[in-house]
């Protein structure tokens, strides 16, 4: 008998527009000792599939229909008392955002020892010692030391230990991960999840991992669902879901990830595939950057976030700037981008010197619409009261001499050129989706017509597909306009596939520069080589995995 | 998921947005109905008091409700009903102006401290706190005894006691937004510093202030009838509920309830439909609640 037998599953949510089924029919079996990956994009309903298993399904929602048994037990039968018994001690979960699981006033070894008391697996004067067991499990080091601390005075990686040592505290038979590294760095990502991988093969645990990347999904699951609109279109093992892929949204998933020899336009599925336009030969320097150094606070608090980078970015060159977080990348962005006055060093903005120019001044400088920047996360860098034409528009407005009627029709253009359709142009940001935001966000950079434009991660916040569409449209941008790229992203996968040049960071330094490809197949120094080893290497994923005739692109 | 891309684009007006607003929660419509009846009295009130709210007529003193005197006559033979209603101008004037005196100095002085941080910060947060540390009312009473006895000075003394509540949520509706990306976005947009607070900031705390302003309302009208029932604020023969409930009270024990209970059912009443206009407020101003 299976451990988790899922037959039939229906969920539906209650909400303003009506009922939405997020989940619609969806059987899965999972055997003991097996590690299952559910994959899909936002929206699919794998994580609501999970949240049914535990029987922790927001408000407004419920299971409508279908059989959902562990061991044997029928949960939706289950009295909550039976449930709350059933968490924990034999289902536990990992969440998305370790921060956010941990309470950030308690200090993170009590709280560990807190669901050890509650399971009665420890009693009070145990406690503290089998949680700093727990944590030396998760193969935290100084343990005891770190068992006082607080959530804020640990990394991202660290936290999400802490949140797997509660998990695995009360030594559960199944785990359940939703989205475990996403937000971490890559190698941090890599340590976790091989972590979470030996603790499974240790104690014999069964894991359903949920994700949106199919190369984790491959790289750590033994079978893997691939879910689209809350039902399960395709099954199998994880290296066959890869090497052939029967649905046709999934062959879509797999080429939407990028990988090593694909090319950007191999991302999109073949029919949307058009010839990559001509790369545009690299231009004289735009951008030189001198000695730029970034000192926060005085005194003996001061950190030196920064410490006197130089580089430079040529016309129509794409740079990327990689590094993991706290490595300086985006406060050298900031700086470059005039939103933060550097302490010293000098900014040449064709010729001219910006850095002179403080941040608060530059905003009304006439050369303000020369860099412009893409933000990280579409939806934060909206104003949710305006629509997505007062957003496109506001640079307009501010920096340019049209009259409102150039200004609309500019907008219009501009939207056309994201791809953008026009009857979005007057929705608010909740209204649109990820993909239509992050366009949003790409017109209102563009709009000004920019010669230098900074990518913060501009696709860290996307599904895959969306991403692969985002990245294709900046490549043809960039071909129009002749625009400079200067792409920060700790995302190696997607640095290879657009930029020309790459520049790695490390602890406010740069320790290595090159072209793109040098760079990624033949590292020079020790920390990029570790940085391109902590991709998600997926079993045999090939470069072209479609068929023959996909070279053609 | 994509079902909201596939409908087709409907373009929808701040009217029909508010007329949604008040058919999706019965108590707002409620509240909103309310709302307009204590607007009606407070233009109207003169025209339709069927009697003089000054007129007294020693003759007919201390009358009990009956069909001519619906809420009987006071003391001095004057109208209940007829000075009930005549009042509510002059309640709704002072709270409205003393509510919306503390919520533009209020929001002033908090975008500042939130925005700006430091000095400025440390200067607005602390003269605040000096504010919350008096009792509220006694403050009130203190400036409208220092300052003399007029509706401006009560108007005054309402707003300073409440431009802490409008400081506070501003300062943090705006320090948590102050490094946001849109806010960012707009400065390199071209938009000074002083935009990007006024136009792009700013405008995302209306909702929770739009809560505040709805209770605050209700506050400055009690606060302003408290004054008055303590002798501080409106002086006798004004009609105002506060005085009214003062003036009435005294005859409470000799039997004749109706001078103090109907002014103090009027400002009742009014304190309810603001506290019930919050939510209702808050979600016309909210784009985030337009689908």
């Amino acid at each position: 008998m299976s451990l988790v037998s899922i037959k039939n599953l229906a969920v539906a949510f209650q909400t303003r527009k009506g009922e939405v089924n997020a989940v619609r029919g969806v059987s899965l079996e999972l055997e003991r000792g097996e590690t299952l990956a559910v994959v899909g994009e936002s929206g699919s309903g794998k994580s609501v599939t999970s949240y049914a298993l535990m029987r922790i399904l927001d408000r407004g929602g419920r299971i409508k229909a279908g059989d959902v048994t562990y061991s044997g037990i029928d949960l939706r039968k289950a009295t909550e008392r039976a449930m709350r018994d059933i968490r924990g001690r034999e289902i536990s979960m990992i969440f998305q955002n370790p921060r956010s699981a941990l309470n950030p006033i308690r200090k993170v070894g009590d709280q560990i020892a807190n669901v050890l008391v509650q399971h009665r697996i420890a009693t009070r004067q145990t406690a503290k010692a089998k949680a700093i067991e727990a944590m030396e499990a998760v193969r935290i080091r100084d343990a005891e030391q770190r068992y006082s601390a607080y959530p804020f005075e640990l990394s991202g990686g660290m936290c999400q230990r802490i949140v797997i040592a509660m998990a695995l505290a009360c030594e559960p038979r199944l785990l359940v991960a939703d989205e475990p590294t996403t937000g971490l760095d890559v190698t941090t990502q890599k340590t976790v999840m091989d972590l979470v991988a030996d603790l499974i093969k240790e104690r014999g645990l069964s894991a359903i991992l949920i994700t949106h990347d199919l190369g984790l999904a491959s790289a750590y699951a033994d079978r893997v669902v691939v879910m689209q609109n809350g039902v399960i279109v395709e099954e199998g093992a994880s290296e066959m879901m890869l090497v052939r892929p029967h649905h046709p949204y999934t062959q879509k998933l797999v080429a939407a990830t990028p990988r090593k020899g694909a090319g950007v336009r191999d991302l999109l599925p073949e029919e949307a595939r058009t010839p990559l336009p001509d790369k545009r030969p690299v231009g004289a320097p735009i951008l030189q950057v001198r000695r730029l150094r970034k000192t926060f606070g005085a005194g003996a608090n001061a950190v030196e976030a920064v410490k006197g980078v130089s580089f430079s970015i040529g016309e129509g060159e794409s740079v990327g700037l990689v590094g993991e977080s706290g490595c300086g990348k985006s406060t050298t962005s900031s700086m470059v981008v005039r939103l933060l006055d550097p302490t010293s060093g000098e900014i040449l903005f064709r010729g001219d010197d910006l850095a002179t120019i403080p941040a608060s001044r530059f905003t009304r400088d006439k050369r303000r619409g020369g860099i412009q920047m893409v933000f990280q996360d579409a939806t934060d860098s909206l104003n949710p009261r305006h629509t997505s034409a007062r957003s496109i528009e506001d640079p307009l407005i501010r920096l340019s001499t049209l009259s409102r009627a150039e200004r609309a029709a500019k907008v219009a253009e501009t939207a056309a050129l994201v791809g953008l359709p026009e009857h979005l142009l007057s929705r608010f940001p909740h209204q649109l989706s990820g993909g239509q935001k992050a366009r949003v966000g790409i017109a209102r950079a563009i709009v000004l017509e920019p010669q230098l434009l900074i990518l913060d991660e501009p696709t860290a916040a996307l599904d895959v597909s969306i991403q692969a569409l985002v990245l294709n449209l900046l490549v043809d941008l960039q071909a129009k306009l002749g625009m400079s790229y200067l792409f920060v992203s700790h995302d190696l996968g997607v640095v290879r596939l657009l930029t020309d040049r790459v520049i790695v960071m490390r602890g406010g330094e740069i320790v290595e520069e090159g072209a793109t490809a040098d760079v990624m197949d033949r590292p020079s120094h020790e920390y990029t080589k570790s940085l391109i080893e902590a991709v998600p290497q997926p079993r045999m994923i090939p470069a072209e995995p479609l068929s023959a005739n996909a070279a053609a692109g | 998921m994509s079902d909201a891309a596939l409908t087709p684009p409907r373009q929808r007006g701040a009217l029909s947005h508010i007329g949604y607003v008040l058919r999706s929660n019965p108590v707002t419509m409620v509240a909103f109905g309310l709302l307009g009846l204590i607007l009606f009295v407070g233009v109207f009130g003169p025209a339709i008091a069927p009697y003089d709210p000054l007129a007294s007529n020693a003759a007919n003193a201390l009358q009990p409700p009956s069909a001519a005197h619906w809420f009987g006559t006071d003391n001095l033979g004057r109208d209940v009903f007829s000075r009930v209603l005549v009042a509510t101008r002059l309640d709704l004037i002072i709270s409205v102006a003393a509510v919306a005196l503390s919520f533009v100095i209020g929001s002033v002085l908090g975008a500042l401290a939130g925005y700006y941080g430091g000095i400025a910060d440390k200067v607005v947060s602390r003269a605040l706190d000096t504010i919350m540390a008096f009792p509220l009312f006694v403050l009130a009473m203190g400036i409208v005894a220092a300052m003399g006895n007029t509706i401006e000075n009560i108007i005054y003394a309402t707003a300073i006691i409440n431009v802490p509540f409008y400081a506070r949520v501003v300062r943090a509706e705006v320090n948590i937004r102050r490094d946001a990306g849109f806010a960012q976005a707009a400065k390199l947009s071209g938009n000074t510093d002083w935009r990007v607070l006024a136009l792009h900031i700013f405008p995302n705390a209306l909702p929770p202030l739009m809560v505040q302003v709805s209770l605050n309302m209700g506050w400055a009208i009690l606060n302003a009838a408290g004054l008055s029932f303590i002798g501080l604020g409106v002086r006798p023969p004004t009609p105002e509920w506060g005085i009214m409930v003062a003036e009435g009270a005294q005859y409470i024990v000799s039997g004749e309830w109706w001078l103090a209970l109907f002014p103090g059912l009027a400002l009742m009443l009014a304190v309810f439909t603001f506290n019930l206009l919050g939510d209702g407020l808050r979600d016309m101003v909210d784009p985030r609640m337009r689908t």
